[in-house]
């Protein structure tokens, strides 16, 4: 069965500024697949060309089967959209919203009648059916959204940052609720600068100033980055890190809380490293180290993006 | 059609739950009603003018080529009955009518007082003021240069009346000459222009501004299912405002309405449509709801001025009047007025009423070439 999504060379100019280049990858049917970068990388951008609504500058993309550029309206039948705007008519009840959305995608009278209540359950929103949208929470409006988004039951569903300005709890439940959906077979592509978000999609594309730069599962990403990650404890935090940050193997160095994280690259041991950096001066009292995650994989991508720039 | 009924659906809650725009609707027109009725009360030239001339002497046709010199009259015709006289000021291809009866001649060569009758429209009482007025200083002219004339042919005084041409003026559909009454049915059409440009021109800003186009743009539905559930809602709006000043206007200044109220709510929905495209025009070319406001209170001035409400459209300059045929709101003011004051048929109003149907298909091709289901 062919993939749903399908990105050949994708690009998008606003005037002079490049906001996309030459970006290509394939979603797979049921699967999760984040869009990860930082704001205005780009993300954004590629999704509205995979919805049909901003023509590519360069490239192609097919959706369910479908040229986004040539057959714009063909897609639009078959995704489900939800912004981190939200999108709800605050003015209308939880109620009314929803069968506005639903009369939008042609859903006829009858199968309203149907569909909206069974929709209201499932999300856990009876209760608010007649509650205005706009007085509703965060976590609750992004719930309507996504029922909004949803109540036509398409194959695809779009999310463009939809965690934005909801509460971790919240969070939490709307990503279990996404992996409810896909294993229903429903593909979903998700936009997100957060990373543990990233980390809970089946596949990843890091996007970075309009340029794809890596693509793969989590774990595949970090791998391919060879990153070691440990943590210590030191008597000077500001004058170990200026001391590791001037090291070549050293990728990043954060402080974490009263303690420093320490990121290498290119498979280097790091508590041996920092033990023999730091032995002489602040010393080092307690290293352990930890498993890499994908914000490592991501930080290490951007610093050698800043390096290659700076080469060139 | 479902879609399209969503959106109209969706828009009546929306008008329904907002209390400002609800007391807009409401309270503008009766506020710029009282306003306008009791503030408002100007040159005229080349005024239409049909002729009745049921005499056809060299008096007759002289007095009409002196009329035709002062630059008030511009003769537009002749006809051959009261009937017709009626047809032409309805039409609006008319506002003044001279009638000249058999034998005005005759009587004017023997040295008798002739009568002569000026017919003016009362609909816009400014033009009857001048129309009237100069018509009698013409008469009373004619009448001195035949006295001096005879005096001089004759080498004597003779026994003649004061002055040998009388003019009778009459007028007709508005006799009392009440600014109110010229002035409430074009009220209807100023603040249906002012109030339903702004509302259509700011529905599909503010969706712009709030996030919730992108959503609707990202969805199967079509323009023109979106355009025209956007605007269905507003017609009924446009009905209420129009009913609240005709009736306020009946009540308050005692505006009588002489046509059919049928033909008239009719008639209407050429003019709220129109309204309504020029609203939509303007939502395309609005990032905002604040310029989609600021476009419609420009546009709503030279509606103002150059539709023949405040000024006579008939004093204005020729290029005035071209830039005025644009304006949906200057066929519709011939449409009401018509109606109302005159008692107009359907027949007699067609060439305004294809005036707003041309203008409305104009607007609804160009909105729906301009608004595309894309972001930029």
């Amino acid at each position: 069965m062919e993939d749903p999504v399908v990105a050949e060379g994708l690009s998008r100019r606003f005037g002079k500024l490049v906001a996309v280049s030459d970006v290509s990858f394939r979603v797979h049917r049921g699967e999760i697949f984040g869009l990860l970068g930082p704001n205005g990388a780009g993300k954004s951008t590629t999704l509205r060309m995979l919805c049909g609504i901003l023509d590519p500058s360069g490239g192609r993309a097919t959706v369910v089967g479908f040229d986004v550029e040539k057959e714009p309206e063909r897609v639009k039948q078959n995704i489900g959209y939800m912004t981190q705007r939200f999108s709800l008519y605050e003015d209308l009840t939880v109620e009314e919203n929803l069968h506005f959305y639903a009369g939008i995608y042609g859903l006829g009278r009858a199968a309203r009648r149907k569909r909206v209540p069974e929709e209201l359950d499932r999300a856990g929103l009876s209760e608010r059916r007649a509650q205005i949208s706009g007085t509703l929470s965060g976590g609750w409006k992004q719930r309507l959204a996504l029922v909004c988004a949803t109540i036509h039951r398409p194959p695809l569903l779009f999310l463009d940052e939809p965690t934005a300005g909801v509460d971790p709890v919240s969070r939490r439940e709307f990503w279990a609720h996404i992996h409810r959906i896909a294993s229903a077979g429903t593909t979903v592509i998700v936009t997100t600068h957060y990373m543990d978000e990233a980390e809970r999609c089946h596949r990843l594309a890091f996007i970075f100033r309009g340029t794809l730069l890596d693509i793969g599962t989590p774990g595949e990403v970090i791998e391919r980055r060879e990153i070691r990650v440990c943590v210590v404890s030191t008597a000077n935090v500001a004058q170990a890190m200026d001391l590791l940050e001037s090291h070549p193997a050293v990728d990043e160095v954060a402080p974490f809380g009263d303690r420093l994280r320490v990121a290498t690259l290119g498979g280097v041991d790091p508590i041996a490293l920092v033990k023999e950096v730091l032995g002489q001066g602040p010393g080092v009292s307690d290293a352990r180290e930890i498993l890499p995650n994908v914000e490592d994989a991501f930080v290490a991508m951007v610093h050698s993006e800043a390096r290659n720039g700076a080469v060139r | 059609m479902n879609r399209m009924l969503s959106i109209a659906w969706k828009e009546m809650i929306q008008a329904r739950r907002d209390r400002l725009t609800m007391g807009m609707m409401i309270g503008i027109p009766i506020i710029q009603l009282l306003l306008f009725g009791y503030a408002i009360n100007t040159d005229v030239r080349n005024i239409a003018t049909v002729v009745y001339d049921q005499d056809r002497s060299a008096e007759s046709r002289g007095f009409v080529r002196r009329m035709e010199a002062t630059g008030f009259y511009a003769v537009v015709g002749h006809v051959n009955s009261y009937e017709q006289i009626g047809v032409a000021m309805r039409s609006r291809d008319a506002m003044v009518a001279l009638v000249v009866p058999p034998r005005f001649g005759a009587e004017v060569e023997s040295g008798r007082r002739a009568q002569l009758q000026l017919v003016v429209d009362g609909s816009d009482p400014q033009v009857v003021a001048s129309a009237t007025n100069t018509a009698l200083s013409l008469a009373a002219a004619r009448s001195s240069d035949l006295s001096v004339e005879r005096l001089q042919r004759l080498g004597q005084p003779v026994a003649m009346p004061t002055q040998l041409i009388a003019m009778e003026p009459a007028t007709w559909y508005n006799p009392d000459l009440r600014t109110a009454v010229f002035i409430v049915p074009g009220l209807v059409g100023v603040i249906l222009t002012m109030t339903l440009v702004m509302f259509t021109a700011m529905a599909i800003a503010r969706e712009r501004e709030r996030g919730t186009l992108e959503q609707l743009i990202v969805s199967p539905i079509r323009s023109m299912e979106l355009t025209v559930g956007k605007i269905v809602p507003y017609i009924g709006v446009g009905y209420v405002q129009m009913t609240l000043i005709l009736v306020v206007g009946s009540w308050v200044f005692d505006v009588p309405i002489v046509g059919s109220v049928g033909l008239l709510y009719l008639l209407s929905v050429f003019f709220i449509a129109a309204s309504l495209a020029v609203g939509l025009f303007f939502s395309t070319l609005a990032k905002t709801q604040q310029q989609a406001m600021q476009m419609s209170f420009f546009f709503l001035l030279p509606n103002i001025l150059l539709s023949g409400f405040m000024f006579p459209w008939e004093a204005m300059p020729a290029p005035a009047r071209w830039l005025s045929t644009i304006l949906p709101l200057t066929h519709y003011l011939r449409v009401i007025r018509g109606i109302v004051l005159k008692g107009a048929s359907f027949a007699e109003l067609r060439a305004e009423l294809i005036w707003l149907a041309g203008l409305t298909l104009i607007l609804i091709v160009v909105v729906s070439m301009r608004f595309q289901k894309k972001l930029d």
